[in-house]
């Protein structure tokens, strides 16, 4: 099978088999949920209710103050109880709706449109918009921004992210294998809202079912394309993943997909979109990938926004004896916990749980020697090494001659350095002291 | 909610790592450089295990007094003192005075890289300027080369001149009467059976170590095949008598140190360039500095200080050339 790539990357192990036979199981309504007002990029959103309200499932919570932000739900029926700062994801303590279920997990009703490819552009947009789906891929950017590009640029293809390829997670393989019929629903939507009539499902080759389903589900779509990718780690990074499929390169500085004609969404938001123009259904669950040697049982789980993830553990059979992290996401991009209060966001792609002897220290590093292996696999053709340095030295300014603004932090760079260099902490801190431009 | 554990490890991501360390890479080339070892072992005899050994004692212990004297951390385990033992023993002739190794180990591990700040910060590569310091001191004792006629046997008196010293002081045919015909001649190359350095001894055996370290990644083609391309076009082109495109490559390519020089000595992760296109501007200057010596000037080797003044000009090299970026804002090609 020939497939399509982009140059460099890493190879890690992808553990996939722990739940990619798995299909997806519902998980068990929580009797609380705590739903922050951001889990997307951009502004916050603003809270519409006091603490003793009673609400519905899929009920606005929170609206967005200006375009570039998407409003929350309810994801259970029952009665909001606070509404605080509550650890979040991202390690932040962020302002929170906590509801406490009334057991019934009744919804509002939902505005149904059985003939929803008959809408406009601008309809289905707004469907998105009000669903307040972001993508489900991890950047968690308001998709109804993304698709409404200013009039100057042109799109001319929609690329569907199936490549999944950070290891472990099988959220979106499980989608692809279970609901393709839907998911090319969804990417039509897309398409049609974006105007163009030329669309691609880019997935790994490790996936062969899901290759073949949505080969099946595609197959009366003349404009829409199935392509293999190769696996390759970050593969699934929106200008990796342009590179693949249409050799186009998006240019550095702050270059978005949209400057060579491309719009990037999510499997499993394309799904979202369609289920929110369809059935008129907020973003108010998502599926989790819930894996690693540090739970007794992996699973993938439909989960209710704003479940915690101890919850989920306790579904899955709870920790291992020798459980050490936990990280929100996959193993190279995620974000390790503190603890296992916080919740599911919109951006939550897997729950993965390391044992003690897979985790790897990051405070034993060492200098740099030069061996290069960060250079060949930056994806971004960024010399990491250089970068490193000059962070670790403070001279912050000189690592923006190194184009520091372009790395998108993927983490290829320290997989592979025999120095076990922390070079995404490095970028960061360069990048946290100094402008880019 | 019962199995609720708050003492999680929080780090910064990745959290998986590959399973290649420093230590592997620095023990991994110093495995790839054992066959060649026992082949010189064999021809020079327990002299030259008394050699090497001396190096990589004397190497591994300075490095650990030095760090223990200043207080750092201990860093003996990485293997990079033990391999620059190794390769300095594997430059040096077989047969020495036993101070002569002990001075040239800790000149290479304390001043060449530990006052630099230890590996990962000095400039140039610490065996060869080791060996470069005991050349200059005891140029003697470091020219006196035994025949290769041991056979473990330790009956190692006779000395005589290296191939590349006998091409340099008496011409291409005095080397023919030596080694016969030229086929003789390039066995005996290939196989180690001839005068020189440890290392200068058995072509095929440090290509089997060095094909290892390619089919690992350890190193890549980029250095030693610019630098073998170099010589070997700059040999056929210059090196014969009077004319032009006469000279013997093949000679040149598997005489003196050029296959340790370039496999395993200039492709020395901290001395050389990081980004691959500066690999091959700095294998090509090697060469071209290696023949420029060999032909023209006083040693009948030039790898040595052609490397060593390579490794002078890697940083500059890594200042000019970039990796390509991606999406670098520049005309597309169609
Ligand atoms: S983290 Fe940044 S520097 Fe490292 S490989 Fe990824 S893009 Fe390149
Ligand atoms: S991989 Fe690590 S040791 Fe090698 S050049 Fe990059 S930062 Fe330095």
């Amino acid at each position: 099978m020939k497939t399509a790539t982009f140059e460099r990357g890493v190879h890690p192990n992808d553990f996939k088999e722990l739940t990619a036979s798995k299909p997806v199981q519902q998980a068990r309504i929580p009797k609380r949920v705590v739903i922050p007002l951001s889990q997307h990029i951009g502004a916050p959103a603003k809270v519409e209710v006091t603490i003793g309200d009673e609400v519905k499932r899929n009920q606005v919570i929170g609206s967005p103050p200006g375009f570039v932000s998407a409003p929350v739900h309810a994801s259970i029926s029952g009665k909001v109880v606070a509404i605080s700062e509550f650890l979040h994801p991202s390690g932040r303590m962020v302002t929170s709706v906590v509801i406490e279920s009334d057991e019934k997990d009744e919804s509002i009703t939902l505005k149904e449109n059985p003939d929803f490819m008959k809408l406009s552009a601008d309809e289905i947009k707004t469907c998105i918009k009000e669903a307040g789906i972001v993508g489900l891929g991890g950047a968690t950017f308001p998709t109804n921004v993304k698709l409404s590009p200013p009039k100057e640029k042109t799109i001319d293809t929609v690329i569907l992210n199936g490549a999944e390829c950070e290891p472990y997670l099988t959220a979106d393989h499980r989608l692809m294998v279970e609901r393709p019929q839907d998911i090319v629903a969804g990417l039509k939507l897309i398409m049609k809202s974006v105007g163009v009539n030329k669309g691609f499902i880019g997935i790994e080759k490790n996936k062969p079912d899901a290759i073949e389903a949505m080969k099946k589900a595609a197959a009366n779509e003349p404009g829409i394309e199935v392509s293999p990718l190769t696996v390759k780690y970050p593969q699934g990074a929106e200008k990796m993943l342009i590179k693949a499929l249409t050799g186009r390169e998006v240019p550095g500085k702050g270059g978005l997909p949209m400057d060579v004609g491309a719009v990037v969404q999510n499997v499993g938001t394309a799904l979202a979109i369609y289920e929110a123009v369809r059935f008129g259904k907020p973003l108010t669950e998502r599926v989790v990938t819930v894996t690693g040697k540090g739970v007794k049982e992996p699973k993938n789980l439909m989960v209710r926004i704003g479940t915690l993830v101890s919850e989920l553990i306790e579904e899955c059979g709870g920790l291992t004896e020798n459980a050490a992290k936990v990280i929100s996401g996959g193993p190279m991009m995620g974000f390790a916990q503190w603890s296992l209060d916080v919740p599911v966001i919109k951006g939550t792609s897997g729950i993965l749980v390391q044992s003690e002897d897979e985790f790897v220290s990051s405070e034993e590093y060492s200098a740099c020697i030069r061996c290069g292996r960060c250079i060949d696999v930056c994806p971004m053709g960024l010399n990491p090494s250089m970068l490193s340095i000059l962070s670790e030295k403070g001279h912050y300014e000189d690592a923006k001659a190194y184009n520091l603004f372009d790395c998108f932090e993927c983490g290829s760079c320290a997989f592979v350095c025999p120095s076990k260099r922390p070079m995404v902490q490095f970028v960061r801190l360069a990048k946290s002291q100094t402008k880019p431009g | 909610m019962e199995a609720k554990r708050d003492q999680f490890i929080v780090s910064v991501s990745p959290h998986v790592r590959d399973e290649e360390s420093v230590r592997h890479i620095m023990w991994s080339v110093s495995a790839a450089l054992f066959p060649a070892l026992l082949a010189s072992f064999w021809f020079f005899g327990p002299k030259a295990i008394f050699v090497t050994a001396l190096c990589i004692i004397s190497s591994v212990l300075s490095e650990y007094i030095f760090q223990k004297a200043l207080n750092r951390k201990i860093t003996i385990n990485d293997g990079s003192a033990f391999l620059t033992g190794l390769l300095l023993g594997m430059n040096l002739p077989p047969s020495l005075p036993f101070y002569v190794p002990i001075v040239g180990s800790v000149m290479a591990v304390v001043i060449v890289k530990q006052l630099f700040g230890g590996l990962g910060y000095n400039i140039f590569n610490p065996a060869l300027l080791g060996r470069a310091f005991l050349l200059i001191t005891w140029p003697k004792a470091m020219t006196i080369w035994s025949a290769p006629t041991a056979k473990l046997t330790g009956l190692d008196a006779v000395t005589t001149a290296t191939p590349l010293g006998i091409l340099k002081e008496e011409g291409v045919g005095k080397l023919m009467e030596e080694f016969g015909t030229k086929s003789d001649l390039y066995m005996s190359l290939l196989t180690g059976e001839r005068a020189g350095s440890l290392g200068e001894t058995s072509a095929i055996l440090l290509l089997l170590g060095a094909a290892y370290l390619l089919y690992k990644k350890y190193i890549t083609w980029h250095i030693p095949l610019s630098f073998l391309a170099t010589v070997g076009v700059l040999a056929w082109v210059f090196g014969g008598k009077g004319t032009l495109f006469t000279g013997d490559p093949v000679v040149h390519l598997l005489s003196g140190g050029l296959i340790l020089g370039a496999f395993f000595m200039a492709t020395d992760y901290v001395t050389c360039p990081t980004i691959r296109k500066g690999q091959i501007i700095f294998g090509i200057g090697c060469g071209a500095l290696t023949m420029l010596i060999r032909l023209k000037g006083g040693f009948p080797e030039g790898v040595m200080f052609a490397i060593l003044l390579m490794n002078c000009f890697a940083p500059l090299i890594d200042r000019g050339v970039k990796p390509d970026l991606f999406g670098a804002v520049k005309e597309k090609k169609k």
